[in-house]
């Protein structure tokens, strides 16, 4: 059984229980009291996680930290269907990483600005939504030239990805750090197509899907 | 005129007499005891910090020490002369109680329409389905608000829960109590799972940053010897997570007073008189005022 450090609040955690909920794979979450506790600063937590953040999966002694790692790592070893991390396809592969790099930003900016407005973080505010702002409108232009060539997701698969898992919670939240998307049109019907995945799951401020949306 | 009105608001300084005079919960004490805080009351600057002798103190505007009071596990502050001390929380003087911060989270919203939500029951199959609501159990029983001691309570609230608390093991019809002793601050009672003769404390102590952002401290003094702090924090969080991006959406920001401006239904008595009550007492900050919204 895979245990999750977790903190139900987290844009990077809920990457790894989306995954897992996608796969069909059972955890054990272990939460941990990121705010107001401070619980992955203390020395307790630095003994799972030096680097003080989470998630943190521990699979049956396997012990491995920082959200796209997982993804990697748990699509690499539990998806049969080899599709959320093509190990076989190298230009997939390659767009898929490249994707995850950018996927960073997203979390340096859009999620930057949502702890700012939500925790009180310490960011310069006007920095960090014009750094979002940038993103997604390379974002949105890429998906929209996908649309054109009949693609659904950000690389060239058929399939979505990991990167689109991991691009996913960023966007779908960056209304609380004050990031609207209302002129991104392919980046909103990009989210929608996302929430239909099979398995798909929520976390606080993220939705379920309608249930009057067409499927696919 | 509406927009204008949310608009202005965010860069107004408040002189609303009643609002000015108010404590208001401006940080978790753990919060500052971290560091100094700056931030913002009622649109003004304001630091706060622990001195060197353990005490907490604020001071507002460019540097202006004003008064506070610590109560409750948060620092309370005013940028006027309140009549006497913070409302009373008896449930803190009962030491069998786990009482402590669930979270403080910035929200782009009134304090009114926070408070407002925070007593509506008819949004929990929708908002917080599988929690504190589930389809089809939506209907909202008749309840009856009351005025006493200055406060509104509503009593009666009756609602169908498959999993009420942090420590609930099954669904129930969970009995609530509000508590509105406070403009911009409320407390619900609510049938423990862990002591059917007694009642967990859930309160929303509001910081007003501006007229339309606040900070919403999350209070819990429950009964609960079972779930560790954390457990107890995450049910909350997640459930006042869920909340967040709809306050954020509600237009306008500012809660209209004007008793036509928006259209009540039965579940809504509590939020209808709480607009009253706000109306009387001649709220002005973070509201529409009921003249203003004729005019429109």
């Amino acid at each position: 059984m895979i245990t999750l450090y977790d903190w139900e609040l987290s844009a990077n955690c809920y990457k790894v229980r989306l995954l897992m909920s996608i796969l069909g794979l059972d955890h054990h979450a272990v939460p941990v009291d990121f705010y107001p506790g401070w619980e992955h600063k203390s020395a307790e937590f630095a003994k799972i996680n030096p680097l003080g953040h989470i998630p943190v999966i521990d699979d049956d002694g396997y012990v491995l930290r920082d959200s796209h790692a997982i993804l990697v790592y748990l699509a690499a070893r539990y998806d049969k269907s080899g599709r959320w991390y093509p190990v076989d396809d190298p230009e997939v592969l390659g767009e898929t990483a490249s994707w995850l790099l950018f996927a960073e930003g997203t979390t340096n900016t859009a999620s930057a600005a949502r702890l700012y407005v939500n925790l009180g973080y310490d960011f310069d505010i006007d920095a960090v939504r014009a750094g979002a702002h940038r993103l997604f409108g390379v974002l949105d232009e890429h998906l929209w030239f996908r649309e054109r060539e009949g693609l659904d997701w950000v690389t060239s698969s058929p399939h979505p990805t990991i990167a689109d898992l991991a691009l996913f919670p960023d966007v779908a939240l960056s209304e609380e750090g004050g990031v609207s998307r209302e002129d991104y049109p392919a980046l909103r019907r990009w989210t929608d197509r996302f929430r239909q995945i099979d398995g798909f799951t929520v976390m606080p401020g993220i939705f379920a899907p309608s249930r009057a949306a067409p499927p696919g | 005129m509406t927009v204008m009105a949310t608009a202005e608001a965010e860069t107004q300084v408040c002189t609303d007499p009643v609002i000015r005079n108010q404590w208001h919960a401006v940080a978790d004490l753990d919060e500052i005891r971290r560091g100094e805080l700056r931030t913002l009351l009622l649109g003004e600057p304001l630091r706060c910090w622990i001195d060197s002798g353990g005490a907490a103190r604020a001071a507002a505007g460019p540097d202006r020490e004003i008064e506070v009071r610590t109560d409750y596990g948060y620092l309370w502050a005013t940028l006027g002369k309140p009549s006497g001390g913070v409302f009373d929380v008896p449930e803190t003087r009962e030491h069998d109680r786990r009482t402590l911060n669930a979270l403080t989270v910035g929200i782009e919203v009134s304090a009114p329409r926070a408070v407002e939500n925070f007593l509506d029951m008819a949004h929990f199959p929708y908002v917080h389905a599988g929690v504190l609501g589930e389809e089809p159990h939506t209907e909202v029983a008749e309840y009856r608000v009351e005025e006493r001691d200055g406060e509104l309570w509503a009593f009666d609230c009756l609602f169908y829960q498959p999993r009420a608390a942090a420590a609930s093991s099954q669904a129930v019809l969970a009995e609530y109590v509000y508590r509105v002793p406070h403009p911009y601050s409320a407390m619900l009672y609510k049938s423990s799972p862990t002591d059917a003769s007694r009642m967990d404390a859930i309160g929303i102590f509001i910081h007003p940053l501006t007229a339309t952002r606040i900070r919403a401290h999350l209070f819990i003094s429950v009964l609960d010897d079972v779930s560790a702090d954390r457990e107890i924090r995450r049910f909350q969080q997640g459930v006042i997570a869920q909340d967040k991006p709809i306050l954020e959406n509600q237009h306008p920001k500012l809660l209209p007073l004007d008793p036509r401006a928006e259209t009540p239904i039965r579940a809504d008595r509590s939020a209808i008189v709480y607009r009253r009550w706000l109306s009387r007492l001649g709220v002005t900050y973070g509201v529409i005022p009921a003249a203003e919204g004729v005019r429109t």
